[in-house]
């Protein structure tokens, strides 16, 4: 694995680009084509292609399995979590115009954060998934 | 928060279930399940008690109107329904901290209760929804969840039980999809009330006719009509009890209702029976089920294989008293449904007791066993009584209903065939009975007690509710008629 310099840099160069478009296609999909899942695989993609190259001991340093397994359930908690406040604070389950003075800021409130609930689970499922995967192939010893 | 019930019906087994997750450490989740899953029970039967005597609860959801937006809408029908998954969930979940601590690693039973409640929230989705893709939706999630679930089981076996189980349940779930699809590209509605009434006014194309049979075929494989069972007795046998005790009482029975919602209140009655000759195809399926899976039932050396196959039978019941399509067969068929999950989920817990205490649910290691675990095993025949029919259980109502059935229909034989593959149940049990009761315990065989009181307690409540409903009718006959004169009513 170390030898390969190239793959090496150019995916240390490539990471952050493949955040920042985790990041904006997350929090730009209450405006245009994206939202938490499309950005939830990308995030995952990026941390899958950062454990192929540099190993999974290195990549489950990043992202441990006690933060992802949190992560999962942190997703769900928030999603359902924001359709518990908005009917706490009167309105119906997942309606967001009530989160904020105006229902137009409520509903951004409200789909930015569920997007962000979904975003969080989708990624930690999908590199727990691979983790799993991959580990499993190791423990086999036949990586 | 009373206007909210029928969402919170939902969304509380959802929350538990991440909470459960997090809180990791076993006997803390257990205690967010049973809040759970009683929460959920004292909803339902609030939310029954406001349908019984008032009008169709419709919630909202995210305030968008519906049919645009997705509606819960709880009728008689579906409250019944909510009432028993959400009652068996409430029953079985004290019962698993015992079992699930003997039959599991100690490192998942969190995971173990993160699933059972993901299920039991799917389970509960789909009977509230009133919103077609909605349903498929719940479906998923709560078959998604109990695949894990089977996969759970000790033995290695559970794993190629539920690989089965996932991939012919994913076709199920593809040919719903497909049907609800076809529905939607013709009506272009999902939600349930809308797709009626639009329906109703069209007369039957290619499209409906060919959305009806990828519905009707997909759900028969959920609910594991005969030849479709395949994957019901493997599942059912290797999952750990817990899991096949909440599965066969609950997840057979929502595919039921899901059946029902569409050939009546989706589609109607016309189309169903009239159009489109359901009845004969339902008879035929549902008798071979009877008399096939129970006849099949009575070779096995596995317990919970044997109750696994009886399942299919009494699933063959329920599916009976729908084709009949009158008043008196589809209350049997929803009578038959409460009283079915009562008696199989106790027969399933009790089963449980035996396997905590010896190991082994297979019919030699048994013998004897009624002196040594003398309430576990009465708890089983009581359970086998109800199975049989015996006047005084809930199973003698549910065939004196379906028997009326057949009869107002006209068809004698089918009364007939009733009573006969009732026989057949006679021997399975006995077989049992003889075994237990009548054999001396091997020589070799260690003292052991009755299960611990926090499993035989919960067994015992259903066993009890499967003579309690069998002698006080009121309930279930009662909201079962009326649940289904509102299918029939809906549908013409």
């Amino acid at each position: 694995m170390h030898s390969y310099l190239v793959l090496r840099v150019v995916a240390k160069l490539l990471m952050p680009f493949i955040m920042l478009f985790g990041l904006y296609v997350q929090f730009h999909g209450d405006f245009g084509p994206g939202g938490g899942f499309q950005a939830g695989v990308i995030f995952a993609a990026g941390f899958i292609l950062y454990a192929l190259i540099f190993g999974l001991k290195d990549a489950g340093k990043v992202l441990p399995r006690g933060i992802l397994r949190f992560g999962i359930a942190l997703g769900v908690l928030l999603f359902a979590g924001v359709g518990v406040y908005d009917m706490l604070v009167g309105g119906k389950y997942l309606d967001y115009s009530v989160m904020a003075q105006d229902p137009v800021h409520g509903q951004h409130l409200g789909i930015l954060l569920v997007e962000l609930g979904v975003g969080i689970t989708v990624t930690s499922v999908m590199v727990m998934v691979f983790f799993t995967f991959a580990r499993h192939r190791q423990t086999k010893g036949d990586d | 928060m009373i206007e909210h019930l029928a969402a919170l019906q939902v969304v509380i087994p959802l929350l538990c279930a991440p909470i459960c997750m997090l809180v990791r450490y076993r006997d803390w989740a257990w205690i967010v399940a049973l809040f759970g899953s009683w929460a959920c029970l004292v909803i339902s039967w609030l939310l029954l008690q406001q349908v019984i005597v008032g009008d169709p609860i419709s919630y909202h959801m995210g305030n968008w109107a519906p049919p645009l937006g997705i509606e819960y809408r709880v009728d008689t029908v579906n409250a019944f329904v909510l009432l028993i998954v959400s009652a068996i969930g409430a029953v079985v979940t004290p019962y698993a901290r015992e079992s699930v601590r003997a039959e599991f690693g100690v490192n998942r039973v969190y995971l173990f209760y993160t699933s059972y409640m993901l299920c039991l929230c799917g389970l509960l989705g789909v009977t509230i929804t009133g919103d077609a893709f909605n349903l498929f939706v719940f479906l998923e999630i709560s078959s998604l969840s109990s695949y894990v679930l089977i996969a759970m089981g000790k033995d290695r076996r559970a794993l190629t039980a539920s690989y089965q189980y996932l991939v012919l349940g994913t076709i199920g779930a593809t040919f719903i999809v497909i049907g609800i699809g076809l529905l939607y590209a013709e009506t272009g509605t999902l939600n349930m009330e809308d797709l009626a009434k639009r329906l109703a006014d069209q007369p039957l194309s290619r499209t409906v006719g060919a959305a009806f049979g990828f519905l009707v075929v997909g759900i028969s494989l959920k609910l594991a009509l005969f030849p479709l069972h395949l994957w019901l007795p493997n599942a059912y046998t290797y999952a750990p009890s817990v899991v096949s005790a909440f599965l066969a009482a609950t997840a057979t029975k929502v595919a039921v209702y899901v059946l029902l919602r569409f050939l009546f209140s989706i589609f109607n009655v016309k189309l169903s029976f009239g159009v489109m000759p359901l009845d004969t195809i339902l008879l035929v399926l549902s008798v071979i089920a009877m008399f096939a899976a129970s006849a099949v039932a009575i070779f096995q050396p596995d317990i919970k294989r044997m109750l696994a196959y009886s399942s299919v039978a009494q699933i063959g019941y329920m599916v009976l008293g729908i084709s009949f399509a009158n008043v008196n067969g589809i209350a049997a068929g929803i009578i038959h449904l409460f009283n079915h999950a009562l008696m199989k989920g106790g027969m399933f817990l009790a089963l449980g007791c035996v396997f905590y205490q010896i190991a082994s649910v297979r019919l030699d290691d048994m013998a004897g066993l009624g002196k040594r675990m003398p309430w576990t095993m009465a708890a089983f025949v009581v359970g086998g009584l109800s199975l049989i029919g015996v006047p005084l259980t809930v199973g003698f109502v549910s065939k004196w209903y379906l028997v009326v059935g057949a009869l107002d229909r006209g068809w004698w034989f089918a009364a007939l065939l009733i009573l006969l593959s009732s026989l057949l149940a006679v021997v399975y049990i006995w077989r049992v009975v003889e075994v237990a009761y009548l054999k001396p315990a091997p020589e070799n065989a260690g003292d052991i007690e009755d299960a611990p009181p926090s499993m035989l307690i919960p067994t015992w409540i259903l066993i009890g509710a499967s003579v309690f409903f069998g002698i006080n009718t009121d309930l279930t006959v009662g909201v079962a008629k009326q649940a289904a004169m509102q299918l029939l009513g809906a549908g013409g």
